[in-house]
């Protein structure tokens, strides 16, 4: 019995400890407007507060606190990128969830337990040396393995001959991990509330105001916040928020959808990711088999669930773990991707003066939270972009340097 | 054994004359045809099935009907199966689940004994510090997750899929969905019932309406024989409708099929769930819904016990009460949390004649336990005060079982999947759902009606609006049970030492949910997501309306403002095998796959289709692949390319149509001649490449890659919606064979068969298209030259594949002609210089990263891309792909995605690469740095096991840059 639990068991009373800001009004004027209180939102929150001392900020969120995209992804991360930007990018993002939960005091419940990708085609395997080679090169523990070792790490996984596409050979990513993704989001704005960030709920952005170039404030369902600046940070809606400052962003927004099986005894240790049979398999602590695949098929901002594709998923887990047939679906779900033409975010300066972006998290959003934050809020508190977040200005697309990371990311997330 | 069995009219579903052997927990039982696992062993006086998922709590059915997670056993090659819904067969090996040592004696129970150590989300308050040590407890949590075992030797059969369509789908074979189902049937629909029972009947065949004038079993029959006898109506039993999707899509499962149906209108006839009272110890085994008693006797005949203690805060608890009377089962009281009505009531007066001994105003302290801790023995009970139980002066109820009786949540969770909104009022603690689609309507006690004569109104009125439109026929008021009220607002009693548990799937109790509210997570999701409620095998279903009680309490909301959490599908868990279906993962093979195998091809994946690899032995694949390419290059060898895409491109606009797809000229293209063509995206990226066959001036053929013709085709159909150009586009690669006959005698090995076909270089040059007949068979032959040798492709419908490659096979007997598989032909073109759009570009390579320039016609006016183009131009070129040899031939081969370094700096990437047998040196293609593009230019690229081999910068192609092969005159 861990000593942090002494306290419940001996006090009489509950010791409660208020972990976010109670509804209060809003005060007309904040220095920073964040709209979008997910892990993103909240992370720039927490780092403005705790490293830059800023803490005259509002957390705004139509819904309720990481109830959207964090909500609804399935808390994989990794850095088993393709691209040197990307690949430095959630290395530095991966090497910060490591110490998040003493960071906070707050168990986020990170485990290690690798992640396997699965290669069906030579073009396959192509793809992940590629991917290998640039990981391993800058420090990221990546490598291709063969029938033999994946059979060692995975002995259940049907690797027949006769599979439809039997496996050749897989991409092996020992820093591929998971952790409970509420805890994420709560911990960064239990952090910053801790210091003094507003976290406001049920408050919708429903304008922008920009004069002479410049964002000034923010309208929302409870009246109107004037400002200095003012992030979005609303993943499934980033085009739209956007707009309402008169920014067109290059993102289209597809549904991708996931399901979850009742809790069985653990028989699974990695997560198997298999970009051509379009699934991916998890087991979490609780026992549950996490299943997730590619996005549907056209863009949508509805988060209904599909018959379809729940058939998709399941056929495809079956092709790699037969004996799952037996296992029941509990829950089916989805959340709203906002892809972008190089499969990488969007961070940074805006044509707006102040209004700065994090947007385009397509299926990559949760695993960048604690990078992605921690620039965010440097870039907020010193009106300077920091390098590893360059290359992923919005005005990469009018440079034609795109951080191509499309063969990183299908059905792997 | 049947002797403790009721006699009848209880035991509706049995047959009492056929026993059943099976076995739980190693221990034989009988019980009869009919029963579930549940009933059968209650009929033993087995009550204890399972142990809860936090504290390894001994439980046993709640509702009797398929609803909670405390009815979870171990079937072979079936975990978490529920024992109240799987059915005794002969033979039958049950499990109990989640227990070490043994189902009675479960050594984890300790834990409960910490419980206060273990607060809400207690795991997000430790277990972290040192750095690093969650690693280790998350093990030690692991080893203790789950419920049942998943059988990882079981080879699945496949379950099947069927398809359904009806005028309406009626949810449900109660009285209001049998009543609608009539009713919809007389106007002349076709009506599909389901409903997730062994029969019909629903409430019919269990509840107490109380109405000795109108006995429920001729009601039943009258309306179950009229459904049965119709001919509109078709009814599925055992079959549980899954979940809503769009446009009525319905999920139907019966058995081991997915029925899908598709349905004009869908009524939820679905009901309504009952919720337990929350006490101390309300989880013990023999504490149950007053509709799981109901069901245990008059389903099964199976007495729940011997003394009952009935605690209610509605009428519900005195139907029992009376229920278990007329069975001879002695019921010890009713403790009922309301003030006596002033007025009285019939059901108190015929409980009173019965004898039984009421408590008004009185709540449950606790249950009692057993000495085993297995079943419950008895409850304490005191007056309330404001609701709370005063602990000053409680009174012990000697009992073995109790039933709870405290309100219903209507069914709501398919009706909320199609959009339906589930509200409360706060005042009368009455749910209703309105906000439902038109295509949708609700009937029964889901919609409000607990009166069965409105019930079973409701139900035809629910038909008339789907099949005429909503509100003609008026609403109906509910004439109410007395101004009953079905629910009771707070049958909720906190204890001082907890155990009170609102969620028996996660082991929460009240204390848990107000906590997570003090802790600040105050939103109905957040306590959700903070404290697992709701999130176990039975989602919320009993849980649901107590933590939003709980809820709406702590934060000084109403729980109409507080909500529930969204009803997600599947209704109810649904096997992977049953959405799996069958698998259909497409596989293509070409007409000459039986050829390929006879000869021993070693075959590959590309995309959906088979190709030969190589033909030969794995174990000798390099000396096969590269005694193939030398035959090509000496004599002649044969090709599948069937895979290759084929599109047919007529009409008048044909050609100006491939002028702005395609980055070449093809207006001025002539009749006979083929053009190579590379396509490009907005963004400049070259998506993939073929050549463009011009058979006549408003005819062309065009070539695409095996993996990249889908989404051409597709491509093309979506410009041509804009351009509205006069032209009809087909996909036919399925329609036509394709095999290259390549080398140097390709030509005198053609000349034998094709007799209409002028083959010579004059008549037929390099790049030209010709029509002709092969052995009477229809041919098109295309002078390309991919691999670097003199070469046709010919095509052909597909139906003469077989008979074409023997003819060409046979032809070539004397000239030695050889099969030669992808691998010789990957490396016959990386010889030749050529790319495979895909392996040596990415998803961003443009025309001049991979120096084809040449490709662009930029004279024209348009073509999709052009205008990047235009802009990249103005750029500094940022990576160039570059040929690279390694002279010798004994150095470490890079292979594909290899690094090019500079330094420890990465400046590219190696696309191809081969050790040539032709050239006797280490060729391949790499993007570079643009600085490093330059001829000559030394290379350094990280091999397998991180060596270092150095390679220069060579012009392409590697292999007869003067094309002097192509043209061999016979």
């Amino acid at each position: 019995m861990p000593f942090g639990l002494l306290k419940y068991g001996l006090r009489k009373k509950y010791p409660a400890e208020r972990h976010f800001t109670p509804t209060k009004p809003l005060k007309s004027h904040y220095d920073v407007v964040i709209i979008g209180a997910g892990g993103h939102g909240s992370a720039i929150a927490y780092y403005l507060a705790k490293t830059h001392g800023i803490t005259k900020v509002a957390l705004i969120d139509k819904g309720y606190l990481g109830g959207g995209n964090t909500a609804r992804n399935t808390a994989v991360i990794r850095s088993n990128y393709l691209t040197e930007a990307g690949v430095k990018f959630y290395r530095d993002s991966v090497e910060l969830y490591q110490n998040l939960s003493n960071e906070f005091g707050y168990n986020i419940m990170m485990e290690n337990r690798g992640q396997l990708t699965l290669a069906h085609s030579d073009a396959a395997i192509r793809s992940f040396r590629w991917r290998a080679e640039v990981n391993q090169h800058l420090g990221v523990r990546s490598e291709l393995v063969d029938r033999q070792a994946i059979k060692a790490m995975v002995p259940n996984l049907n690797l027949s001959e006769n599979a439809r596409f039997p496996v050749l050979a897989g991409l092996w990513h020992a820093d591929g991990a998971t952790a409970r993704h509420d805890a994420v989001v709560w911990g960064y704005a239990r952090g910053a509330c801790q210091r003094g960030v507003e976290l406001h709920q049920l408050t919708e952005a429903q304008g922008i105001d920009v004069e002479g170039g410049r964002v000034v404030g923010v309208r929302t369902n409870r009246g109107r916040i004037r400002c200095g600046v003012v992030v979005q940070a609303v993943a499934g809606a980033s085009s739209v928020v956007g707009q309402m400052a008169g920014i067109k962003l290059p993102i289209h927004s597809f549904p991708l959808q996931a399901m979850v099986t009742q809790p069985y005894k653990p028989i699974l240790t990695p997560h198997v990711s298999s970009p051509h049979v379009h699934v991916y398999v998890h087991q979490t602590s609780r026992g549950e088999f996490v299943i997730g695949g590619g996005s549907d098929p056209y863009p949508l901002y509805h988060t209904r669930a599909t018959l379809d594709q729940k058939e998709i998923l399941s056929a495809a887990t079956l092709e790699l773990f037969p004996f799952l047939a037996q296992a029941k679906i509990l829950r089916q779900w989805a959340g709203t991707t906002d892809m972008t033409p190089d499969y990488s975010p969007i961070m940074g300066l805006s044509p707006v003066e102040n209004y700065y972006l994090d947007a385009g998290w397509g299926t990559w959003g949760f695993k960048a939270t604690p990078i992605s934050g921690k620039m965010m809020a440097e870039l907020v508190a010193t009106g300077r972009v920091p390098a590893l977040i360059e290359p992923f200005e919005l005005e990469r697309f009018y440079r034609f340097e795109q951080v191509n990371e499309a063969g990183a990311t299908a059905a792997s997330h | 054994m049947s002797d403790s069995r009721l006699p009848p009219p209880f035991g509706l579903q049995i047959e009492r004359n056929r026993l059943v052997h099976f076995s739980f927990d190693g221990h034989a039982f009988t019980g009869l045809e009919g029963d579930t696992i549940a009933s059968a062993l209650a009929a033993n006086d087995q009550w204890l099935l399972s142990r809860s998922f936090k504290y390894h709590r001994p439980r046993g059915f709640l509702t009797l009907a398929g609803q909670d997670a405390n009815t979870l056993v171990q079937l072979p090659a079936n975990p978490n199966a529920l024992a109240d819904v799987v059915l005794i067969t002969e033979g039958l090996e049950a499990l109990p689940q989640n227990f070490s040592g043994t189902l009675k004696r479960d050594r984890s129970a300790l834990l409960g004994r910490f419980a206060r150590f273990l607060p809400v989300a207690f795991y997000y308050k430790a277990f972290f510090r040192p750095r690093g040590i969650w690693q280790l407890w998350a093990r030690f949590f692991r080893k203790r997750a789950g419920l049942g075992v998943i059988d990882q030797s079981f080879d699945p059969e496949r379950f099947t899929q069927t398809y359904r369509h009806c005028d309406v789908l009626i949810v449900g074979g109660g009285p209001a969905g049998l009543a609608s189902s009539l009713e919809a049937a007389a106007a002349g629909a076709d009506v599909l019932l389901v409903d997730e029972n062994a029969a019909l009947g629903g409430s019919l065949n269990y509840a107490e309406f109380g109405d000795p004038s109108a006995p429920e079993g001729s009601r039943r029959e009258t309306l179950i024989s009229a459904v049965e006898a119709s001919e509109y109506i078709e009814t599925f039993t055992g079959a549980v409708c899954n979940g809503w999707f769009a446009d009525n899509w319905v999920p139907v499962i019966q058995g081991k099929t997915l029925i899908k149906v598709r349905a004009q209108k869908v009524i939820f006839c679905t009901g309504s769930l009952e919720q337990p009272a929350i006490f101390r110890n309300n989880d013990l085994p023999g504490i149950f819904l007053s509709s799981a008693v109901l069901r245990l006797m008059h389903l099964y005949g199976v007495p729940p016990g011997h003394h009952g203690a009935i605690v209610c805060g509605n009428w519900e608890g005195y139907r029992a009460a009376l229920a278990l009377c007329r069975a001879g089962i002695s019921v010890v009281g009713i403790v009922d949390f309301r003030p006596r009505p002033q007025a009285g009531h019939p059901l108190i007066d015929q409980v009173m004649d019965c004898g039984l001994p009421i408590w008004f105003d009185h709540g449950v302290d606790q249950a009692i336990a057993s000495n085993d801790q297995n079943h419950v023995v008895g409850i304490d009970i005191g007056a309330l005060d404001c609701g709370a139980v005063d602990r000053g002066n409680l009174s012990r109820l000697h009992c073995d079982f109790v039933v709870m009786a405290a309100g219903f949540v209507p069914t709501y969770q398919l009706a909320a999947q199609a959009g339906g909104r589930l509200t409360y009022d706060d005042a009368s603690a009455v749910f209703s759902i309105d906000q439902l689609p038109d295509n949708c309507g609700l009937g029964g006690s889901v919609n409000g009606f607990w009166n069965i004569e409105d019930v079973i109104e409701d139900g035809v009125r629910a038909a008339k609006e789907a099949l005429w439109e909503k509100g003609a026929s008026g609403g109906l008021e509910s004439r109410g049970l007395d101004n009953e009220r079905i629910n009771f607002p707070w049958p909720i009693f906190a204890h001082p030492r907890g155990k009170e548990f609102v969620d028996f799937d996660e082991d929460l109790q009240i204390a848990d949910i107000v906590n997570a509210t003090r802790d600040g997570y105050e939103h109905i999701q957040l306590v959700k997501r903070y404290s697992t409620a709701g999130m176990g095998p039975s989602q919320g279903r009993h849980s649901a309306l107590t933590v939003a009680r709980l809820v709406a309490d702590a934060t000084g909301k109403s729980v109409a403002e507080t909500g529930v959490t969204t009803a997600r599908p599947p209704f109810a868990a649904e096997q992977l095998a049953h959405t799996g279906g069958r698998g259909f993962f497409l596989a293509r093979r070409s007409a000459m796959h039986h050829r390929h195998l006879e000869l021993g091809a070693v075959m590959l994946q590309a995309g959906a289709w088979l190709r030969p690899a190589f033909y030969g032995v794995p174990s000798e694949r390099r000396a096969c692949i590269e005694a193939e390419m030398r035959h090509v290059r000496r004599a002649v060898g044969l090709i599948d390319v069937s895979t290759l895409g084929g599109i047919e491109i007529r009409g008048p606009d044909a050609a100006e149509f491939l002028n702005r797809i395609y980055t070449g000229g093809f207006k001025k293209q002539p009749v006979g001649k083929a053009r190579y063509a590379l396509l490009i995206n907005e963004a400049g990226v070259v998506l993939d490449d073929g050549v463009a066959c011009r058979l006549h001036a408003d005819h062309y053929y065009v070539t695409a890659t095996t993996g990249g013709v889908d989404s051409v085709y597709r491509s093309m159909l979506k410009w041509n919606a804009q351009w509205r150009l006069q032209l009809d586009i087909a996909n036919v690669t399925s329609a036509y064979c394709a095999m290259n006959i390549a080398g140097p005698d390709a030509r005198a090995v053609l000349s034998r068969v094709v007799q209409d076909i002028a083959l010579d270089e004059a008549a037929f040059p390099y790049m030209g298209v010709r029509t002709g007949h092969l052995g009477g068979v229809p041919i098109r032959l295309i002078r390309v030259g991919f691999v670097g040798e003199l070469g046709f492709e010919l095509h052909a419908p597909q139906q003469f594949g077989e008979a074409l490659w023997d003819r060409l096979m046979l032809a070539g007997k004397d000239a030695n002609i050889r099969p030669f598989g992808v691998e010789a032909q990957r490396g016959l073109r990386l010889e030749k210089g050529h790319i495979i759009v895909g392996q040596d570009t990415d998803a961003m390579s443009n025309p001049f990263q991979i120096q084809m320039d040449w490709a662009l016609a930029r004279k024209k006016p348009f073509f999709v891309g052009h205008r990047t183009l235009q802009e990249l131009e103005k750029q500094p070129l940022d990576r160039v792909l570059v040929g690279f040899e390694i002279e010798d031939i004994q150095q470490p081969i890079p292979l594909e995605s290899h690094l090019v370094l500079d330094g420890e700096g990465m400046i590219g990437r190696v696309t191809s690469c081969i050790a040539s047998p032709t050239l006797n040196s280490i060729i391949g293609l790499a993007y570079v740095d643009a600085d490093y593009a330059e001829l000559g230019r030394s290379l350094t690229i990280k091999v397998e096991g991180g060596a270092r081999v150095s390679a220069k910068v060579v012009p392409t192609p590697f292999y007869d840059p003067k094309n002097r092969r192509q043209v061999m005159e016979s």
